[in-house]
């Protein structure tokens, strides 16, 4: 770590943040994503630690896809305001990652500080069958995780999970 | 699909393994082993979605993860070279790596294969079409090298009657 700091910044930083060069298949991300669940699911005993575990995973990804969005997508302006992240969250950043925007922002009737984001389909769903043991499991909590990071960092404190609802909702 | 939800995502995966076991080595061996489950499914979807037949030899093999397989999974062609005189060691050189787009590995971890899922991917996928192969990390952009090289031994043919990954 020392001589890090004396050699001056690494050349990976150096380099320009340019658009992402290739195209996967979505079959790649499915395999990978279903080889992670399962590798999480040998190491837990309850469902509830697989979700915290699945959402501690997407938190890494939240953090990382964050500082890449903001320094492509918005230089010089963040969002300040709580509709504003969100939406912000819906559609570029929902777009970036799974290629299409989150279908839905409600906010919650009773509870101003409640807002819904709602997929029919999550991306990260996809090939992914619940066993009716597990049925409260819902892989979206890598998502939950991510968006979790996501609004943390941009100063917006929140906690988010993942429902079976309307197809998935993350609140 | 773009790469960076995937590269995100396996870079989580090792981060999380790193926290898990202790040392490099068991971390390059838990990717191998994910990797091996992976290519032991990736193969059925690549056999329906590429309409490609049976490979004759290896050579023919080879032809076909780099041109076909790596750019339906990955969106890189990788070349073939460096075959042995026997014809049954090849290298796969990969000019990027979309696993390590803005990946650096830390001084603490010089002995991590950060790819090896893919070596895993490439034994498992071979193994579910009767090939046993070895393979293995000869350079890594990651360490310093300017390509990364993934050297791919044929050992030998598969016999039908006894799955051999089957446990």
């Amino acid at each position: 770590m020392d001589s890090r700091f004396t050699r001056g910044k690494s050349p990976l930083l150096e380099r320009a943040l340019g658009r992402p060069r290739c195209e996967l298949s979505l079959a790649a991300f499915a395999l990978l994503f279903s080889e992670l669940v399962q590798y999480c699911q040998r190491r837990v005993a309850s469902v509830a630690e697989l979700q915290a575990r699945l959402a501690l995973l997407g938190h890494h990804v939240g953090l990382r896809a964050l500082d890449a969005l903001v320094a492509r997508e918005r230089p010089g302006r963040r969002e300040t305001k709580v509709l504003g992240v969100l939406l912000c969250v819906k559609g570029p950043l929902w777009r970036a990652l799974f290629g299409r925007e989150a279908d839905k922002l409600e906010q919650a009737n009773d509870d101003e500080r409640t807002f819904y984001v709602i997929e029919r389909e999550p991306l990260v769903n996809t090939f992914v069958s619940v066993p009716r043991e597990n049925s409260s499991l819902n892989c979206a909590a890598f998502a939950a995780g991510l968006l979790e990071a996501v609004l943390g960092a941009s100063g917006f404190p929140a906690r988010v999970s993942a429902h079976w609802h309307k197809g998935t909702t993350l609140m | 699909q773009n790469s960076e939800l995937f590269t995100l995502t396996y870079g989580a995966l090792v981060t999380q393994l790193c926290k898990d076991y202790e040392n490099d080595d068991d971390v390059n061996k838990q990717l191998d082993k994910m990797g091996y489950n992976i290519g032991v499914r990736l193969i059925e979807d690549f056999l329906a979605r590429s309409s490609v037949g049976r490979c004759h030899d290896f050579r023919e093999t080879a032809d076909v993860i780099a041109k076909i397989a790596f750019k339906m999974y990955l969106g890189i062609t990788p070349s073939v070279t460096n075959w042995s005189p026997g014809g049954d060691e090849f290298s796969l050189i990969l000019e990027n790596n979309p696993l390590v787009d803005f990946v650096e590995l830390p001084d603490n971890h010089s002995t991590l294969i950060y790819s090896n899922l893919l070596c895993g991917v490439l034994r498992g996928a071979l193994e579910m079409v009767q090939m046993a192969v070895d393979v293995k990390f000869v350079q890594d952009t990651l360490k310093g090298d300017s390509v990364t090289e993934i050297r791919m031994k044929f050992i030998r043919r598969i016999e039908d009657n006894l799955p051999a990954g089957e446990e």
